[in-house]
């Protein structure tokens, strides 16, 4: 039983002492001010916020009913959207792979090289989709192309890092085995490091698949190929109806994509 | 035969590990190394396959000196030394018999190890050698579907695989339970006449040392302090190797020179 002596009773108990219920009233305080800062220093114009409800059931209106018309031009464009993803995807294995193996710390042959495969990831991950489209159109001109190699230079740092902490999280062990036979650099990564990535490496690349097609459906925004260049000429000309098929054709798509890449996930690991 | 010479070793300004030790094996006899944790066993075995680089000394194998070899010249005289492991250290995700057909990437070009075309004489000296250990049918299992015991005759077939001229055991047993670590120590010592090769045991448990080897090597702060035959290691000998060491400061003190994390420090030692 459990002992209820006076000395038990009575106990004062406190999450937060007086010190540290003053920082958390102070961080909340901050918190508020921010906020507070953000909303009345951006410009918005509210009554247009205020008159959104009735626009927004004007735009549903003229999109309805959506316009199949333009369907067979929508699913060869949407077919477009998925060999760019595709392409690019695969492109970026030939690219990433070797960045990722001189940008893992065990694998890096020297300092240099290691910190020039952190900046190609860095580089890569902080240009946006599509900033990198808008400078391969200004390269390329507007087209397929362009599009393939701004989904792929965006794609090279997400899976060049983390193929890279794949690398650096395997198991020494058959590393050092590998050696111990006299066999080569190459023949050690062969044997020791790409059999215990191979999981990861599957993982990695069907969840950016997955990721591209989405991405390259806005691409034809600024003109790179893809759905989003049909989507923004029906928008320009104010073809709701059309607009709202394509709508719904890319969250099939999109819908689809993660189905497939579900199922793959499950088969191949 | 090999012959080690004054080999000293130590880890950047620390205390050596190894130090100024001498060491000569000769034809197909077995040694066991006993010594507690720390005392510069596997830093000893690692010199001699060079994933440790030692600081001084001379190791010689049947005559050639491993110490001063760089490169391709490494890489060959690593073929013409096996060694065994204490976690077996498999390929876990490959099959046994592409884990034993490892043993030859020494022999095969780039090309036949990706693509596992090994020459017909390895895959039937692959399979003579998993016959020897009675793992045959296991040959298309994946190494990670065996049991331990299973998973260090893999091991040893894997070493045996490189046509060594000598065998090195890390501490082959240690991972395994008391019934098939016997059955290891009787593999090694009955493979050692067989193949008529030199083996270094690495070993904790002195009973099997006395039961399965020929000659006992006592290490103790890496300095040999008992050199001699089973029979002659006395209570004496024990005492002085193990004696007066509490194994909780030992494992502080002296962790980096034992178990998995030297196996890390090899590997970094070895530029990989």
């Amino acid at each position: 039983m459990v002992d209820n002596s006076s000395a038990a009773q009575g106990r004062v108990w406190q999450r937060y002492d007086g010190r540290q219920r003053l920082i958390r009233y102070v961080v909340l305080l901050l918190s508020m001010m921010v906020l507070y800062w953000a909303v009345s220093d951006i410009d918005i114009f509210w009554p247009w916020v205020w008159d959104a409800p009735n626009q927004i059931g004007s735009l549903g209106a003229r999109m309805w009913p959506p316009d199949p018309s333009g369907l067979g031009e929508i699913v060869a464009a949407l077919l477009e959207t998925v060999h760019i993803a595709t392409l690019a995807t695969a492109l970026t294995i030939f690219v990433a792979l070797p960045v990722s193996y001189i940008a893992a710390q065990n694998t890096t042959p020297n300092r240099a090289c290691l910190w020039l495969g952190r900046f190609i990831l860095v580089a890569s991950r902080s240009v946006n989709t599509i900033i990198w489209a808008l400078l391969f159109v200004a390269i390329f001109g507007p087209g397929v192309l362009a599009g393939i190699l701004a989904i792929m230079f965006r794609s090279i740092g997400f899976v060049g890092k983390l193929m890279g902490e794949a690398i650096e999280e395997i198991d020494r062990r058959p590393v050092e085995a590998m050696q111990a036979t006299g066999a080569s650099k190459a023949k050690v990564i062969a044997y020791a490091v790409v059999p215990q990535v191979m999981p990861a490496f599957f993982a990695i690349i069907i969840l950016r698949w997955d990721i591209n097609i989405r991405e390259s459906t806005v691409l034809g925004l600024v003109g790179a190929g893809g759905i989003g260049v049909i989507l923004q000429g029906a928008i320009d000309t104010f073809a709701w109806p059309t607009v709202a098929t394509i709508l719904i054709a890319i969250i099939t798509l999109v819908l689809l994509g993660e189905a497939i890449t579900g199922v793959l996930r499950r088969k191949v690991i | 035969m090999l012959e080690i010479s004054n080999l000293t070793k130590r880890y950047g300004s620390d205390a050596a590990v190894l130090e100024d030790l001498d060491l000569t094996v000769e034809g197909n006899s077995v040694v066991a190394i006993v010594g507690a944790s720390g005392a510069g066993k596997s830093t000893m075995l690692r010199c001699i396959n060079r994933l440790v680089e030692p600081t001084s000394g001379s190791i010689k194998l049947n005559g050639s000196e491993l110490v001063t070899l760089k490169g391709a010249a490494l890489r060959q005289a690593r073929r013409k030394i096996g060694m065994v492991f204490q976690g077996f250290n498999l390929i876990d995700r490959l099959t046994v018999m592409e884990n034993v057909l490892a043993g030859r990437l020494g022999y095969v070009n780039l090309y036949q190890a990706v693509t596992r075309r090994y020459p017909q004489a390895d895959i039937d000296r692959a399979f003579a050698l998993l016959e020897r250990v009675e793992i045959a049918h296991y040959a298309n299992k994946r190494a990670d579907a065996l049991s331990g015991g299973e998973r260090q005759r893999v091991g040893v077939v894997r070493a045996l695989m490189q046509e060594p001229e000598i065998l090195l055991a890390d501490e082959p047993t240690a991972s395994l339970d008391p019934r098939t670590s016997e059955q290891i120590m009787r593999l090694l010592q009955s493979l050692a006449s067989e193949m008529s090769l030199p083996v270094l045991i690495n070993i904790h448990n002195v009973a099997q040392a006395k039961a399965y080897t020929e000659r006992i090597v006592g290490l103790r702060h890496g300095k040999m302090i008992f050199d001699g035959a089973p029979e002659d290691f006395t209570k004496e000998a024990l005492d002085a190797i193990y004696g007066g060491i509490e194994a909780p400061d030992d494992q502080l003190i002296e962790t980096p020179a034992s178990g998995p994390r030297q196996g890390a420090r090899g590997v970094a030692h070895d530029s990989f």
